[in-house]
């Protein structure tokens, strides 16, 4: 197919979903809360799983993730050069800038880095993440109710099958 | 901001093309080139959609494990866990209303299925069964 024609057709797309979704990508900064407010980003990356927040990864991690789309976690997520290049340099923009890396080379999965891990560890069982409404740490919305808008603040959680504390 | 802005310049050129997209264009499409692969080619059938989506090609997922088998439904990934759409267009208008998106969808889906790219005819099928899906 035609690359120009295929650039500028993507272009229409995220022009058109900036347009109608930009009122519900307000979160707050800093609160457990991040602003997803790149339409390419969203479209091309929160079909699978939620956008998750860009600042969870540093940019050596996202650039990683980025340069593996055709084996993404075992799924091809391969996207068109200038889709791949606006959502890389949307990461690389907001990446996280303390260092998620481990034994010389960057971490792929946020699940996976220090922070999470400590946050999600105890309250998480593994009884919990074995439920089928549930399945696994990708599953953000499982128990963030507006992960999909950036929200994950304390108010916003309801873990299936009760909190652990 | 620059980008959204340049988006915003470009759509006024694209949209014409992008609104010229529908599941039926798009199938005639697949017909037209499953014609040119194979001259015996007798037009897309919805049976033959039905059991490719439904049935595995030798790898661990078929279509179905993520759609289901009911495509005017919803599905899951079955990964993430993360609810998908309907792909019915009868049930979800936005199916099928953008060639770059279909072809997207094809590649990486078909990549995961069947371990390679699928063929214009096996596109074709699939759509006439989402099509005639309620």
């Amino acid at each position: 197919m035609n690359t120009v024609r295929n650039a500028l057709r993507l272009a229409a797309m995220y022009a058109i979903a900036a347009a109608t979704t930009s009122h519900a990508l307000y979160a707050r900064a800093g609160d457990h809360a991040w602003r997803l407010d790149n339409a390419a980003y969203r479209q091309e990356c929160g079909s699978c799983h939620v956008p998750y927040p860009p600042a969870l990864l540093d940019a050596a991690s996202w650039r990683a993730v980025m340069g593996g789309l055709e084996r993404h976690f075992g799924t091809d997520a391969s996207l068109e050069p200038a889709a791949r290049s606006e959502v890389l340099a949307f990461l690389e923009r907001n990446a996280g800038r303390k260092r998620t890396s481990a034994e010389g080379g960057p971490l792929l999965r946020v699940s996976e880095t220090p922070w999470f891990v400590k946050e999600h560890r105890e309250e998480v069982p593994a009884a919990t993440l074995r439920r089928p409404d549930v399945k696994s740490f990708a599953n953000c919305g499982a128990c963030h109710a507006a992960a999909d808008q950036g929200d994950y603040s304390e108010r916003g959680i309801r873990v299936p099958g009760g909190r652990q504390r | 901001m620059r980008t959204l802005a340049l988006s915003l310049a470009l759509a006024a050129t694209a949209l014409p093309v992008a609104a010229a997209d529908t599941p039926n264009v798009l199938l005639d499409a697949y017909a037209a080139e499953a014609r040119k692969e194979n001259p015996a080619f007798a037009g897309a059938s919805a049976e033959r959609g039905r059991a490719f989506f439904t049935t595995a090609h030798g790898k661990e997922w078929s279509c179905a494990t993520c759609h289901t088998a009911a495509p005017a439904a919803g599905g899951k990934h079955t990964v993430t866990g993360k609810a998908i759409a309907p792909l019915a267009p009868a049930a979800n208008p936005e199916r099928f209303a953008s060639a770059y998106k279909a072809e997207k969808w094809f590649r990486r889906n078909c990549t995961d299925v069947l371990g390679r790219e699928c063929t214009a005819q096996e596109k074709g099928d699939v759509l006439a069964w989402l099509l005639a899906a309620r």
